[in-house]
């Protein structure tokens, strides 16, 4: 642990040296305030909860820029270092290839989740402030920000067995690229098409269920979209909830599994490879 | 003589090459053992197996006692110090953390850097980031990581190419420094002049196998290679010289008569030129050196 630890320090300080911290934390608050501020305009005063319709807007964007930011972050973490051969001095001090992976993800999750709270924080402090909201609408936000944590842990690991994989730092950076454009764009473009070919015959309920689970940004939508009933009522998303009819508990531990999975599997290629 | 890590009957086989084949070498404590070969002969392969980044395929390599690729490496990996060819560090760090950061991996505590840093000459640079060091500084912190923890198994692989001299000299004297403390050194170079005097064994490489090792007498022995006594001697005298010491096939250069001997009959033939009185005027032994000797025992040509 003490060797994780040690590693995940590192990568922290590294984040905070050259200004990614910074950058995404600004990025993200910036984005925050801007929906929060521009996006309550049409409401008016209507007495919907401008915390709530943030959440929305706030949710749909995040799912381009958090795997962006994320996929950044992890497709250079250990190819990058085999180039640059500074893993292979890492490896003959005691330190499993495990651990290394470990560390290094630690490290890069920790400057996502500050970058995640401090931004979104600030952006919803401000909002709450100048509309003097109630207490309705942050149940909603606080789960927004933990399950955008979770996003951008996911595509963290997507991006780490990218990062196994790839022979060289430009492979893995295309690899990036194309996860992001899959999960990010086209799935949702391809499974709408699949929806409207069929009428409906061709995807059964259960199948939309499975297929949206098989991408962690369409998990992370329908989490935050549909978890709760103050925004489900914004989101223009009721009839994909009520078909897709998720426990909001499942869909956190599936988003938990996007986590684990390509982790595990990014330690088990790192520890075969060839340094 | 306790042995800190030891190779038995190695092969590394990558797809068909073969890039070590059925080596096998102790490395005693105390000893500065030399690793020489072409490039490509398997130095850093063999380096590799030590620090178990590679399983052999064939054969066994023990570092203090364990597999060094087995699940307890940790452990033994401690007492390991490695100085890669080329190393790279974390260009944005200062020299003085980048130290500290494999010191805290290692265990060891933040003091012990301080005086790393002034033992390899750094103490003024610690503080500037490794991306504005030359060569030569990168190469010292890389041997002050190395030292970290005083290791009983120090390897280094081509630690002095494009250094300066004293450089060098400072290198080799922390290399002694921790033979004497009973480590364990090995290091390879091409550089093979300043290895003659400097380390206590040879191992020479050739194409995957070991084709040699011992000490500089003990390869020059084996090499077979003579010894040359070139002796000055009194105006006139060189011919009736040369036919005296007929059998050490003497040949004639204007005041000069050169010898041929084997190794070790290099003393008998100096008897016989010192009873000969004093038409010698001087006598100059010319020892094959570790060049000669490398070429002996290696193969030139296309690469492997």
């Amino acid at each position: 642990m003490r060797v994780i630890l040690v590693l995940a320090a590192k990568e922290l300080r590294d984040s905070f040296r050259n200004r990614v911290v910074v950058a995404a934390t600004v990025l993200l608050a910036a984005l925050a305030l801007a929906l929060g501020f521009l996006g309550s305009a049409p409401t008016g005063t209507i007495g919907a909860s401008p915390l709530a319709v943030t959440v929305v807007s706030l949710s749909s964007l995040s799912i381009f820029l958090l795997p962006l930011i994320a996929l950044t972050i992890a497709h250079d973490s250990l190819v990058g270092e085999i180039e640059r051969g500074t893993m292979l001095l890492l490896l003959t001090y005691p330190v499993a290839r495990w651990q290394a992976v470990a560390g290094k993800f630690l490290g890069h999750l920790t400057v996502l989740a500050i970058a995640t709270v401090v931004g979104f924080g600030v952006g919803g402090a401000a909002l709450a402030w100048a509309a003097e909201t109630g207490i309705e609408g942050w149940p909603a936000f606080a789960a927004l920000v933990g399950s955008s944590v979770l996003l951008g842990a996911a595509f963290l690991a997507v991006g780490y067995l990218l990062s196994a994989v790839a022979a060289e730092r430009a492979t893995a950076a295309g690899l990036a690229v194309a996860v992001w454009l899959l999960f990010v764009l086209i799935y949702d473009a391809a499974l709408l098409g699949l929806l409207a070919a069929g009428e409906g015959d061709l995807v059964t309920p259960g199948v939309f269920r499975a297929l949206l689970l098989l991408n962690p940004a369409d998990t992370y939508r329908l989490l935050n979209l549909t978890g709760f009933e103050e925004v489900r009522g914004f989101s223009g998303l009721l009839g994909v909830a009520e078909q897709a009819a998720l426990a909001p508990s499942l869909l956190v531990a599936v988003l938990a599994a996007w986590v684990a999975v390509p982790l595990a599997a990014a330690g088990l290629v790192f520890s075969r490879r060839m340094i | 003589m306790t042995v800190v890590a030891d190779l038995d009957d190695v092969t590394v086989r990558y797809g068909r090459i073969e890039a070590v084949r059925a080596v096998s070498l102790d490395l005693p404590a105390g000893q500065r053992l030399a690793l020489i070969g072409h490039n490509g002969a398997g130095k850093t392969t063999l380096m590799k197996l030590l620090l178990g980044l590679i399983r052999p395929t064939r054969g066994h390599v023990r570092v203090l006692g364990d597999d060094p690729a087995g699940g307890r490496h940790a452990a033994a990996l401690r007492e390991v110090g490695f100085l890669p060819e080329n190393v790279a560090f974390h260009e944005a760090m200062t020299g003085g953390e980048v130290l500290r950061f494999y010191a805290r991996l290692k265990r060891r505590p933040a003091k012990e850097c301080a005086a790393l840093l002034e033992r390899v000459g750094l103490a003024r640079a610690a503080g500037r980031r490794v991306r504005t060091y030359s060569k030569g500084m990168r190469q010292r912190l890389g041997l002050a990581q190395a030292l970290l923890g005083e290791p009983r198994l120090l390897l280094l692989d081509e630690p002095t190419t494009g250094l300066d001299p004293d450089l060098r000299a400072v290198f080799y004297d922390i290399l002694r420094e921790r033979a004497r403390t009973g480590g364990a050194v090995l290091l390879s170079s091409h550089i093979l002049t300043e290895l003659e005097e400097r380390t206590d064994r040879i191992a020479v490489m050739d194409r995957g196998r070991l084709v040699a090792a011992g000490t500089l007498d003990e390869l020059r022995r084996r090499a077979g290679l003579p010894v040359r006594l070139r002796l000055r001697v009194a105006p006139g005298q060189a011919a009736a010289v040369a036919a005296r010491l007929n059998g050490l096939g003497g040949s004639v250069d204007g005041n000069r008569v050169i010898l041929e001997c084997r190794w070790q009959d290099k003393l008998e033939a100096l008897r016989r030129v010192t009873a000969l009185g004093p038409e010698v005027e001087d006598v100059d032994i010319e020892a094959p050196g570790l060049a000669a000797v490398y070429a002996r025992f290696t193969s030139v040509g296309e690469a492997p």
